[in-house]
């Protein structure tokens, strides 16, 4: 499961000398009349946890939708670790859009597996059908990423027979699969019944201790306590804050930002 | 009494092979062809070219909008007057993979509406294209959707194909009506047709629960 004997891996832990993976430069974009980003700043580096949270809304998960080319910006740069820079005040082409997407993959709050494939197709079919590799090795390689998730057993199962927190673990396991430089996961905990989040969590966690990259969008504050390099705080479509995980989460500077921890950590205050 | 079931009896034949050489292989081939009218026209629906959308929109309006059978008479009576001249079974055969093309679309172009946008955006975060994702991921899924509703299509046109009597096709209902002329015994002829549609189309709609079935296994278990 490690990124190291993937091509595009990593080390095994971020710092701030580790080579830029992805710089995102005064993101906008806006659905219809209402602007959900407003210029959003980013830079992951590699082997980097990047926790992104906030209130729904706040525009979160569009700017992880923009880092797959499942949403198209309306302004702002994405520049890659390739050089290729993307600018999205001048309509970027269709090819520079697929470069992009094809550095990262996505993780699904709704997981999005394909029922009409079993555990270990859902996995292969991009490895196989996409990137063209050899289907032996290709099958062997799910397998053990699957073993080590605690699905051996469920290889050849439908989506359809397994739990909520099986179903995500499959689809972390087909976006790892495809070695990508980087992993996008997109509230991957918030349909799980609670007793099922830890779990994931405990796969994402074991994922960022092996030096994947990744930026992970969710509401488990304690998780991204633990786990992120770095916590960014979000807010109608701006960066409100961002830093450290103690630092946000335990003595955040910015009023908005503390109203939303007290909010979120006691609900039933006020 | 003895004469009915005698003239029953030896009508059953006539009628049965007018079935098996003519009403189905006539709605086995239209509906074949039929189908692949009906993908490209839905996928030509769903385009976001428009100049391939409009086309396809006013396929399927004009065929909707318009009788069956005036479909068979504009190919089999119209044509020959610009030049155009078919026999009964080309004829037929176009007018009802046409006719099964436009309700065909409508019901494709809804399956494929129906799978969630998100398996839309798995298959293209694994780096699938939209041909790609369209074989591989949706349409198999959109497939199981549109069984029921194109099973319909294919029991309409069974029965319809008794319409290509009225262009010398010899099919079951042609033969029953030339028998039932001859002889004078209308209501018994025309009930034993009616009969025979029925069994052909009973036997024809079992295979509709064999591709549920088929289709259904990683859902049922």
């Amino acid at each position: 499961m490690s990124p190291t004997d993937a091509p595009a891996g990593g080390p095994a832990r971020a710092s701030s000398t580790s080579p830029v993976v992805l710089t995102v430069r005064g993101l906008t974009k806006s659905f219809g009349d209402t602007a959900v980003l407003k210029g959003i700043d980013l830079e992951v580096r590699r082997g980097q946890v990047v926790a992104i949270i906030g209130p729904s809304g706040s525009g979160k998960t569009t700017v992880l939708r923009s880092l797959n080319s499942l949403e198209v910006p309306d302004g702002g740069t994405v520049t890659l670790s390739t050089g290729l820079e993307l600018d999205f005040g001048s309509r970027p082409s269709k090819r520079d859009l697929l470069a992009l997407r094809d550095r990262s993959s996505m993780v699904f709050q709704h997981f999005n597996l394909f029922p009409h494939l079993t555990v270990l197709q859902n996995v292969v079919e991009g490895p196989i059908r996409v990137q063209g590799r050899d289907p032996e090795e290709a099958r062997r390689e799910a397998r053990d990423l699957l073993a080590r998730v605690g699905l051996a057993s469920r290889v050849d199962a439908w989506p359809v027979e397994l739990s909520g927190g099986q179903q995500q673990r499959v689809g972390i396991v087909r976006a790892l699969a495809l070695r990508p430089e980087l992993l996008l996961f997109d509230e991957p905990t918030s349909a799980l019944d609670p007793e099922l989040v830890g779990d994931v969590l405990g796969v994402v966690k074991e994922l960022a201790d092996e030096g994947w990259t990744m930026i992970v969008v969710t509401h488990e504050l304690e998780f991204a306590r633990r786990v992120a390099d770095e916590v960014v705080f979000m807010d109608d479509g701006v960066v409100v804050e961002r830093g450290a995980p103690a630092e946000v989460l335990n003595r955040p500077r910015e009023p908005r930002t503390q109203q939303f921890l007290r909010r979120v950590l006691r609900p039933l205050d006020d | 009494m003895q004469s009915t079931l005698d003239l029953f009896l030896r009508s059953l034949w006539p009628i049965v092979s007018g079935a098996l050489v003519a009403t189905i292989p006539l709605a086995l081939a239209s509906f074949a062809i039929g189908i692949v009218v009906a993908l490209v026209v839905a996928l030509m629906r769903l385009s976001p070219t428009r100049w391939l959308r409009w086309p396809a929109r006013f396929f399927v309006s004009v065929i909707r909008g318009t009788p069956l059978l005036v479909q068979l008479f504009v190919v089999f009576y119209g044509l020959p007057s610009i030049g155009v001249k078919l026999d009964p079974w080309p004829s037929a055969i176009i007018a009802f993979s046409l006719n099964v093309g436009g309700y065909g679309a409508e019901i494709i172009r809804a399956a494929i509406q129906s799978v969630p946008r998100g398996q839309w955006e798995a298959a293209h975060t694994i780096g699938m294209s939209r041909g790609q994702a369209l074989r591989r991921i949706i349409l198999p899924q959109a497939a199981r959707v549109s069984v029921p509703p194109l099973s319909n299509t294919f029991i309409s046109l069974v029965k319809d194909t008794s319409l290509a009597s009225l262009i010398l096709v010899t099919e079951l209902f042609r033969q029953a009506r030339q028998i039932a002329t001859v002889s004078n015994e209308f209501m018994l002829l025309y009930l034993e047709a009616a009969l025979v549609y029925w069994v052909v189309c009973l036997v024809l709609s079992s295979g509709q629960g064999v591709l549920e079935k088929r289709l259904d296994r990683h859902v049922a278990h």
